[in-house]
């Protein structure tokens, strides 16, 4: 990444995330890094000099389309894939999950939830089975009956109630919603800090979505969980997320409180995104002939090229964007956009960080 | 939008599923039409009955899914007389398919042949349903992608080389094939991007717009319907709930399941909404209850819901005579009952 920001705005100018204020850091991901080779001699860089931070009773939103490199962030952050630079500090120690027991030590603090309960709980165990293992693992020598009883706690903690007639259950015999509640529960089982939800809701019915969203806050609030929530749908960001981070070819091109940023989203690839989202108010208008659409070429391939990754689908795209990848810059306190044109795409937010930062 | 004659009739439409525990009522005496030029819209939960209802309407259905009453009448522009699709033979069906009704599936990376590349999956398509030298199928194959926005180079592609949009328009494409009176399309976008979903959307409607046909669109996105639907038809435990134009559905909502699904979903335009969602689960449709289907996730429910004959009515306050609805004790202009959960609310709005 280009850090070339002379004569630009003032660099030094530490954005704070919005999440902050919730709670103390829980964790941070400083320039983290991805590389994967893909053979004669490609390397795909899923992650780019990645930072972000989370926050004790916070959720902050990792927002982008498929290959955006998204989930790998996850996968790094929950120590599954080694880095290819970069630092990740749990509690302000740099965290080497390296060795199985500091793998081990490192996974009671930060638990993973997956996509799909279809896949994520094993078809030929009970609910029970899957719940032991981690109160056995996390919690350290407890009694047959303290296992039992702390199962039901759990159960009850993620409202499938009465705990004890889910407990002999196969994940075949639950409903897609009560399975992902046996993932939130398995996660919370190794009573963790930071919880990192990968499109915890992608995979479930709209009316059952907002259960399971009203879930998960209210098991940020009573266990003062970092929450990394990971979505490509902006629209429950907003609703859900006290900071969100926008990916885009393994970069973050916006960051910034949730609720400004979906409305006046800065960056073009944002302001695509947040267009491109259904609009049931605009009964028929966007999708009417002649609307205009983004330009029909893939999403950037995130190899080596030097420029902004959004430049060949960018409207505004100018020969600098094309050679010179721009670094997140300061918009205001808690804002940023890694953007060459942002007097072009957004003046009102400039001029508003200008006049109302500090 | 102006709707065009009546291009299918579906009425008194039921489907089941033999299983050894009992018949599963998937579709159970449904009323839709639709027009030529119109875009129905289909919005259902996973097992609501509305992939069912759209293959059984197509007769794709085998063993031991049944069709059990009603009749599906399709008058399109070349077929002489309205014909019942169930009454027909093998032949006949055949003759129907892809050239009369096509079918976009939900996913296109199962739908489509891994081992053959889409130029010959698609004259495939051609050469089984219309006569046609095999230069000319070529030169329409090409032209199917120019139609859909791929480039000509990727005739020779294979499907894992193509993107998950560009499969998508593949499958739309080859849908076309045969300019077709009516396309179903069942969840086509779902897997995709929301940059990639509208620019694939906006394609169809502009096909649509140029070519003339209808459309029966499924979804469990009911905001994607509002903007993209004619008219919406909502469909829940295998019944529908309530038709309207996608104006009223948005405004006037009559069902309280539509106004559930309505608070469902987040929006990102406009002011923050208070949002509620469904308590509760859909029913086990093996053993359907008397009366109304949707009462114990009901906020609206009374003692009377629980005999109730369920059956379309016309909204009373509505201007339009065919904005019906299931329920016939909530109005569009009735308040809303104290939420079902107004604990969740206030923790979305913390």
């Amino acid at each position: 990444m280009n850090a070339n920001g002379s004569g630009e705005q003032a660099v030094n100018r530490e954005v704070v995330s919005a999440a902050a204020k919730r709670g103390p850091l829980a964790m941070e991901a400083v320039s983290i890094s991805k590389d994967f080779r893909l053979g004669h001699g490609q390397v795909l860089h899923a992650v780019r000099d990645v930072s972000f931070a989370l926050y004790r009773g916070a959720v902050v939103a990792l927002v982008g389309e498929s290959g955006s490199g998204k989930s790998t962030a996850a996968r790094l952050l929950a120590g599954q894939e080694r880095l290819t630079a970069g630092e990740i500090r749990l509690d302000g120690a740099p965290a080497d999950p390296s060795t199985r027991r500091a793998f081990r030590r490192y996974k009671s603090e930060v638990q993973l939830v997956f996509q799909d309960p279809f896949s994520s709980l094993n078809p030929v165990h009970t609910v029970r089975h899957h719940l032991e293992r981690p109160v056995r693992l996390h919690q350290g020598s407890k009694s047959r009956a303290q296992v039992a009883g702390e199962i039901t706690t759990l159960l009850e903690q993620v409202r499938l109630i009465p705990a004890d007639q889910f407990t002999g259950k196969y994940p075949h015999e639950l409903s897609g919603g009560q399975r992902q509640r046996v993932s939130f529960a398995r996660a919370l089982a190794a009573k963790p800090s930071v919880l990192l939800a990968d499109e915890p809701v992608s995979m479930l019915d709209v009316s059952i979505r907002l259960e399971m969203l009203s879930l998960l806050d209210d098991l940020r609030r009573r266990f003062q969980l970092a929450l990394l929530y990971i979505t490509h749908d902006i629209a429950s960001a907003r609703y859900f997320a006290d900071e969100v981070l926008v990916m885009y070819a393994g970069e973050i091109v916006e960051r910034g409180p949730a609720e400004e940023l979906t409305q006046q989203p800065a960056h073009p690839y944002t302001q695509l995104l947040v267009a491109s989202a259904p609009d049931p108010d605009n009964l028929g208008g966007a999708l009417r002939p002649g609307a205009a659409t983004a330009p029909r070429q893939p999403a950037a391939s995130a190899t080596a090229d030097p420029g902004c990754p959004f430049s060949p689908r960018c409207p505004l795209a100018v020969d600098r964007c094309r050679s010179d990848d721009p670094a997140l810059l300061p918009l205001s306190a808690t804002r940023a956009a890694a953007c060459w044109r942002l007097d072009v795409a957004a003046p009102e937010v400039l001029a508003a960080g200008r006049g109302g930062g500090p | 939008m102006t709707a065009g004659a009546r291009v299918l009739d579906i009425t008194d439409f039921s489907v089941n599923y033999r299983t050894p525990h009992g018949d599963v009522h998937a579709v159970s005496q449904v009323n839709l039409g639709l027009h030529t030029g119109e875009v129905v819209g289909l919005a259902g939960e996973s097992g609501s009955g509305k992939s069912t209802l759209a293959f059984a309407v197509c007769r794709l259905l085998r063993a031991p899914a049944l069709i059990t009453s009603g009749s599906v009448t399709y008058s399109g522009r070349r077929v002489a007389l309205p014909t019942d699709v169930l009454q027909l033979g093998p032949h006949e069906l055949q003759h129907l398919r892809w050239r009369e009704i096509a079918i976009v599936f939900q996913s296109a990376m199962n739908a489509l042949n891994p081992v053959l590349n889409v130029r010959d999956q698609i004259t495939d398509a051609i050469h089984a349903h219309l006569r046609m030298p095999r230069r000319a199928a070529l030169d329409k194959a090409a032209s199917l992608l120019d139609l859909v926005g791929i480039p000509r180079s990727r005739l020779r592609s294979y499907p894992h080389e193509l993107s998950g949009g560009m499969r998508q328009r593949v499958m739309i494409a080859m849908a076309l094939a045969a300019d077709p009176e009516i396309i179903i399309m069942d969840e086509p976008t779902t897997a995709l991007d929301v940059v990639v979903q509208r620019d694939i959307l906006a394609q169809i409607v502009e096909l649509k717009e140029s070519l003339g046909f209808a459309i029966l669109f499924i979804t469990h996105d009911l905001s994607l319907l509002l903007e993209l639907a004619d008219r919406i038809a909502v469909m829940y435990a295998g019944q529908l709930m309530e038709v309207g134009t996608a104006a009223e559905l948005h405004h006037e909502p009559a069902h309280p399941y539509s106004r559930g699904l309505l608070n469902s979903f987040p929006s990102l335009h406009g002011p923050r909404r208070e949002l509620a969602g469904i308590p509760g689960t859909p029913p086990d449709l093996r053993h359907p209850s008397e009366g109304c289907p949707f009462v114990p996730r009901c906020g609206y429910s009374t003692d009377a819901c629980r005999t109730v004959d369920m059956h379309l009515e016309r909204v009373a306050s509505s201007a339009d005579p065919e904005h019906v609805t299931a329920c016939p004790f909530v109005l569009p202009e009735t308040p809303d009952p104290d939420r079902p959960s107004p604990q969740a609310e206030q923790e979305f709005q913390a």
